[in-house]
């Protein structure tokens, strides 16, 4: 039983503890990213945003939450129930597990699997189901297009993506998240791959369905898309997946390009910053940006953006990628 | 702890953490909110109109186009993976092969290209 209980009992309850911290963290930090957002686009337009709840309007993403909870759970007649159920739940669950394989610091990760960019890879791929199966289970004409959209735009950029990811990838040698971050101690990889950091960061904005791709909520045509159906809590739980979302991409940014928890100069007061910190500025850094090309730039038309992804992005990241391989083999520059 | 489960079972845990909390949203928000269903309210929407066909109509070819090309790039991003991991073992002969991989690809590519399979007009 003592055995038992040391082998497997406390571990358990450890790695329970430190879910439990991460998602309380992710949450948070979800929520104030909506609160972020309605600010930073505020000042941008010269408007003040959300002042009224709470000092400076702190505590107006939680007055959101609790009034979404609160309201009616609308299922139409129409709709296959159980899907119509399912889909949020998905897209929200999904969402939260990708913060299982990240690093926060050297060593604080909650799963240290060695294929952790695969299961980022993977995870992100199979978001498309969640949108796929509220816009079908639905049954009502803008759900069904905004859904087909939203799938094509997702699956569409996912390539260039998963070209990117490659190249690093060539450069790196492994596939643990933790050593591609400590592959970076000499030069963050955005600095020698940068021509693959900008198709990434463009890619993640289609692949969150973020502006200026967020044709799929295109308010004027479709009424917001696959989720037209969903209220209240159901419709907060896909809020929830596409923010958490873009902090996940977000952070695979900061691994991938930005150095992870590595602070931009090893010396003195830059090493005294806990690894953490910089982590989180990064993503940080990262998520401004999504919300400063929102204020700035206007929507995309759908063949613009299928032309972007398939014409531009994918031949370029391919040739990037045999670029890579031929120069890292060229002068034998290939990670041990 | 044997090393495999060290690793994923808590990706499991995560994972039925995160059902288990939509789920419980979900529920308290039924419980909690009022729930006054009527036939108008339940309707489709539909910009005011009552739905007058079922949402299960045709829709244009190129998403499904869209789809099985994404599948051979997918899959064709899928070899990369362990080939980019590899490169150091399989050398100077493994990256070729790889370009004549990819090469094949490509002459499909510019078929789709010239078939106008990735015009979206």
């Amino acid at each position: 039983m003592a055995e038992f209980w040391t082998g497997y009992g406390l571990p358990t309850l450890i790695i329970l503890a430190q879910i439990l911290g991460v998602v309380i963290v992710v949450l948070i930090a979800m929520a104030y990213l909506t609160y972020a957002e309605r600010k930073v686009i505020g000042f941008m337009q010269l408007r003040l945003g959300p002042n009224v709840v709470g000092p400076f309007g702190l505590l107006q993403p939680f007055a959101d939450a609790l009034k979404l909870m609160l309201k009616e759970t609308v299922l139409p007649t129409g709709a296959n129930r159980g899907v119509f159920m399912i889909a949020p739940v998905i897209t929200f669950s999904l969402a939260l597990v990708a913060w299982a394989v990240i690093p926060f610091d050297d060593g604080w990760v909650i799963a240290d699997i060695n294929v952790g960019i695969l299961y980022l890879f993977a995870i992100s791929s199979l978001s498309v189901y969640g949108i796929i199966m509220a816009g079908w289970a639905s049954n009502s004409k803008y759900a069904f297009l905004g859904a087909l959209r939203s799938a094509a735009q997702m699956v569409s950029y996912e390539v260039s993506i998963g070209f990117v990811i490659v190249t690093v990838l060539l450069a790196v040698g492994s596939l643990n998240l933790s050593d591609i971050v400590r592959a970076q101690e000499r030069v963050w990889f955005f600095i020698p791959l940068f021509p693959m950091f900008i198709i990434f960061l463009v890619s993640a904005l289609a692949e969150t369905n973020r502006a200026p791709f967020d044709l799929p909520e295109a308010e004027a045509e479709l009424v917001s898309g696959y989720n037209v159906e969903y209220s209240s809590i159901t419709f907060a739980l896909f809020f929830l997946g596409e923010y958490i979302s873009m902090i996940v991409m977000s952070a695979m940014t900061s691994i991938l390009f930005l150095g992870g928890w590595l602070p931009p100069f090893a010396f003195a007061p830059f090493t005294w910053v806990p690894g953490v910190v910089w982590f989180a500025l990064k993503i940080a850094f990262i998520l401004f940006v999504f919300l400063w090309v929102r204020a700035t730039l206007p929507r995309y038309r759908y063949d613009q953006l299928m032309r972007l992804g398939w014409k531009v992005f994918l031949p370029f990241s391919l040739l990037w990628v045999v670029v890579t391989a031929g120069a890292l083999i060229a002068f034998d520059w290939l990670p041990t | 702890m044997d090393e495999l489960l060290r690793e994923y079972l808590p990706i499991l845990i995560f994972l039925g953490l995160a059902l288990g909390l939509a789920m419980l949203l979900i529920v308290a928000s039924l419980v909690m909110g009022a729930q006054k269903p009527d036939s108008e309210k339940n309707a489709a929407y539909e910009c005011g109109f009552e739905p007058f066909e079922d949402a299960r109509a045709r829709f244009d070819v190129r998403f499904y186009l869209v789809a099985i090309l994404f599948i051979i790039f997918d899959l064709e991003v899928a070899f990369l993976f362990p080939w980019a991991v590899a490169l150091k073992d399989i050398g100077v002969f493994g990256f070729w092969s790889m370009v004549v991989f990819l090469g094949i690809l490509t002459v499909g590519f510019v078929y789709e290209w010239r078939k106008g399979a990735l015009e979206w007009e």
